[in-house]
């Protein structure tokens, strides 16, 4: 009966959001009565999945197959569907990225479970099998009920603080017999963008509008990213433009961020680039245009020339982090 | 080759959300229905393209809506595409969708089935997966590129900090990103030519809802900005440590 959850690892480590996974599910475990049994699948050290303990789980059942190193959504589904036998689970959790995205809805579809996709809050037993999540690109919230036995949750990242407790889980082996289909995506080739922090896992965001005037400004940009500890990000018009690489375009037809901080330097803020950032816990607008609607939903703001207060501010970091140490 | 794809009614963009009925409902009073934009400018037009190529034969789009979604299932017909289908039902739970578009999926065989990444409204970004599992295929999220010959594609897919390029045979299920295709405009002679295309209505299969939406909240307002001089970034660091304890 235990509450199963998948968790996700990168070069030997466990991801700090899988962590926020294996401890989600140890509360709703405690919610009902159970316990967690946390899902590795791949190549991955016993002392890193002992640690999952720390975080709730009591038990990891690892699945080690090389070939789930990398993500192979049909795979991954049905070690999850065997952990799940096996534990006899009612409920599964994986987070709302981009492998739990492959791989919970198949669960869901495979089990008639329903599915809560990016969870907010915990489940609220009282009235059903309650959960909020995100809807209309952050602009409301839903409150959806999980009507059927078995149940699928993907959690959003960055939703819940981390909080370290003792404990060291215990490791079963599980065997899955695979199938070809399991496998039937083959990976040709991999293109990892060196040296800069994943922008959907970045915990804080610079992001840069066309109030920078050109790509040749950025590198004010980036230093301030570099002295924080960011990733950077543009709006639709930058990346359009072809002033920074598609990829850092965060919006509505772009990527999503909800780092605990999005600093937007020369951005006006149309409703379809707030569509991208809205979760972000804390935001900054920095902006010559007093009037920009960004402000609006800034919780600090900064009316003045980027080009002049980019550079103050990073030196400010700068410092900071210096009487810091 | 077949291709489908499948196209979700959504609010526009700039729609504001008002509730209506002790928060257990959306007010659509006023509010403009547009075609998904993940659906339309990614999925829909690069399935045109491969037409175009004359690599796919058939582009036949579906969406699950009553009849008030058939303006904006013509809007997409206007851009192109062979036929529409319109499951007559009302859902807002992605397993019971993916059923519906699944069931009739399998009366025709479809060799590619496109959909966007997510629909804007309710963000889940499931059915294009459940699909998937629901017909016994593969499935390749954050597309940004896609290349078949009728036989095998060729994807480009986000991955964390980074990107890959996959194969595998068809069928397959696509949710489409950026970069997959350009977006179009309807002309003139598409939106004529939309109305002389065969819209079928199928009737929903027995599928029941595994969810349920019970109430809606709109987020707090913000509590007010703080503005901070542009000569004292000391201060705005400062409260970013002390007081918003983001650093």
């Amino acid at each position: 009966m235990s509450v199963i959850v998948l968790v996700e690892h990168t070069e030997g480590n466990i991801k700090k959001k899988s962590f926020e996974a294996v401890q989600y599910a140890a509360g709703i475990a405690q919610k009902t009565g159970t316990t967690v049994s946390a899902v590795v699948l791949g190549t991955l050290s016993n002392s890193e999945m002992e640690s999952l303990g720390q975080y709730g789980a009591q038990k990891v059942l690892h699945v080690a197959d090389a070939r789930l190193d990398e993500l192979h959504a049909r795979a991954y589904t049905s070690a999850l569907l065997a952990a799940a036998q096996k534990e006899g689970s009612k409920i599964i959790i994986a987070l709302h990225d981009i492998n739990g995205r492959a791989v919970a809805p198949r669960l869901s579809a495979k089990l008639k479970a329903g599915l809560v996709a990016g969870a907010l809050s915990y489940p609220d037993l009282d009235n059903g099998f309650v959960i909020k999540k995100a809807v209309f690109s952050g602009k409301a919230f839903a409150f959806v009920n999980i009507t059927s036995d078995v149940k699928v949750i993907t959690l959003m990242p960055n939703t819940f603080q981390l909080n370290k407790v003792e404990g060291k889980a215990t490791i079963e082996k599980l065997d899955v017999s695979f199938g070809d289909k399991d496998f039937g995506i083959k990976v040709k080739e991999v293109n990892k963008i060196k040296g800069e922090i994943p922008l959907a896992d970045a915990q804080l965001v610079v992001s840069g509008g066309r109030g920078m005037k050109g790509p040749e400004n950025w590198g004010l940009i980036e230093s301030l990213a570099k002295e924080l500890g960011a990733g950077t990000a543009c709006s639709r018009p930058v990346a359009d433009a072809h002033w920074r690489p598609h990829h850092e375009h965060v919006g509505q037809t772009g990527g999503t961020v909800r780092p605990n901080l999005y600093i937007a330097v020369g951005i006006s803020g149309a409703i379809q680039h707030l569509a991208g950032v809205n979760g972000s816990k804390t935001i900054v607008v920095i902006n010559k245009d007093p009037e920009a609607p960004f402000f609006k939903a800034a919780n600090y703001g900064v009316v003045g020339d980027a080009m002049e207060i980019l550079p103050r501010l990073t030196e400010a970091v700068k410092n900071f982090k210096q009487n810091q140490k | 080759m077949k291709i489908l794809v499948c196209i979700s009614q959504v609010p526009d963009t700039s729609t504001k959300i008002v509730l209506k009925d002790n928060n257990t409902a959306i007010n659509n009073q006023g509010v403009t229905y547009v075609i998904n934009p993940y659906d339309e400018w990614y999925a829909l037009v690069r399935a045109l393209e491969l037409k175009e190529a004359g690599i796919a034969s058939d582009i036949h789009l579906i969406t699950v809506g009553k009849v008030d979604t058939e303006p904006v299932i013509r809007k997409a017909l206007a851009l192109g595409g062979d036929e529409a289908i319109r499951i007559d039902a009302d859902s807002h739970d992605p397993y019971e969708t993916a059923n519906y578009i699944a069931e009739y999926a399998k009366t025709v065989g479809y060799d590619l089935i496109l959909c966007g990444k997510e629909s804007i409204d309710y963000n889940n970004g499931a059915v294009g997966a459940m699909l998937a599992e629901l017909l016994d295929t593969d499935y390749i999220g954050f597309a940004s590129d896609i290349q078949t010959d009728g036989k095998t594609a060729t994807v480009k897919r986000e991955i964390e900090g980074g990107e890959e390029t996959d194969t595998c045979s068809l069928p397959v299920v696509i949710a489409c990103q950026k970069g997959v295709a350009e977006a179009r405009i309807p002309n003139m002679r598409g939106i004529m030519a939309a109305r002389t295309r065969p819209l079928k209505v199928v009737a929903p299969a027995a599928v029941s809802s595994v969810t349920e939406i019970l109430s809606y909240e709109l987020p707090p307002a913000k509590a007010g900005i703080k503005m901070v001089s542009a000569d004292n970034m000391d201060e705005l660091v400062e409260l970013l440590h002390a007081e918003a304890k983001v650093i």
